[in-house]
């Protein structure tokens, strides 16, 4: 039933991206770019935990969960350690996300050839 | 009565036929839902993984679940595989987090002849970047809402 609730809602937030990006002329940078400032603003405004109660990684893994952990790292921050913890929540919370992005990122750039364009 | 409602119907297909894009809306729609839903099933299973089979707490299945999938949506724009995808998935490619290493990689990739610091290490985050300034930045924002709420 998880898995079920993980693709529906994981599915509906990647079908809105893709009206986004048929109907207006956005590109999938501004895409994410958007998708992870509502999954701040949606998170503080405590609409977003209930999609991540429900759905699981189909709310986690959209970049929408990334703003999501990006604002709960920032709020427990405030709690444990108060406005410093504002600073310091938000990446501490997404640090194995941030950080495996650089490190994978760059080894596949070294590893790998670009395809040459046909 | 039966003729009106059919006059209805057929206008309003007319005017959906006249307001869809030439591109094919619903299918992309649907094809964007399927992967996209897909690549968070497969998320859903690495949830359960980490869970219970590394006995992880929750702090540590989200970032198994995260670099997992970083690593694979890197791994795939590597190989090519993952533009494949992109090419009739859309948005069901972009928007989940692989999405986000494939944003990562493809430009890293691309730039590599321009050496590398300012050919892979630059651009690494010609999207990635622009991500993290305005997920960061508004967290810190709604961090300190948070905290003079709390204060007041």
């Amino acid at each position: 039933m998880n898995y079920l609730w993980a693709f529906i809602i994981g599915g509906l937030i990647c079908r809105g991206g893709q009206i986004l990006l048929s109907k207006t002329s956005m590109t999938p940078a501004r895409i994410l770019v958007l998708f992870v400032t509502a999954g701040v603003v949606l998170t503080a405004l405590g609409l977003y935990e209930p999609l991540v109660k429900l759905g699981g990684a189909g709310a986690q893994v959209p970049l929408t969960g990334f703003g999501y952990a990006l604002a709960k790292g920032a709020f427990k921050g405030v709690n444990e350690s108060g406005l410093l913890g504002a600073l310091s929540g938000g990446v501490k919370g997404t640090a194995a996300g941030i950080a495996s992005a650089v490190i994978f990122g760059y080894l596949i750039a070294l590893i790998f050839t670009p395809k040459t364009k046909k | 009565m039966d003729i009106k409602k059919h006059i209805e119907e057929t206008n309003y297909q007319n005017y959906v036929k006249q307001s869809m894009p030439k591109s094919h809306l619903l299918k992309e729609c649907v094809m964007a839902f399927i992967v996209g839903g897909l690549i968070c099933v497969l998320g859903e299973a690495l949830n359960d993984l980490g869970e219970m089979v590394f006995r992880l707490d929750e702090d540590g299945v989200n970032a198994f679940r995260s670099a997992v999938l970083i690593f694979l949506g890197a791994l795939f724009t590597g190989i090519g595989i993952y533009d494949v995808l992109g090419r009739f998935a859309g948005a069901g490619s972009i928007v989940p987090i692989t999405g986000f290493a494939n944003s990562i990689v493809s430009p890293a990739l691309e730039y590599k002849w321009e050496g590398y610091v300012l050919g892979v290490g630059a651009k690494l985050f010609t999207i990635a970047g622009p991500v993290l300034v305005y997920g960061i930045s508004s967290s810190i924002i709604v961090g300190v809402i948070y905290y003079i709420i709390g204060v007041v």
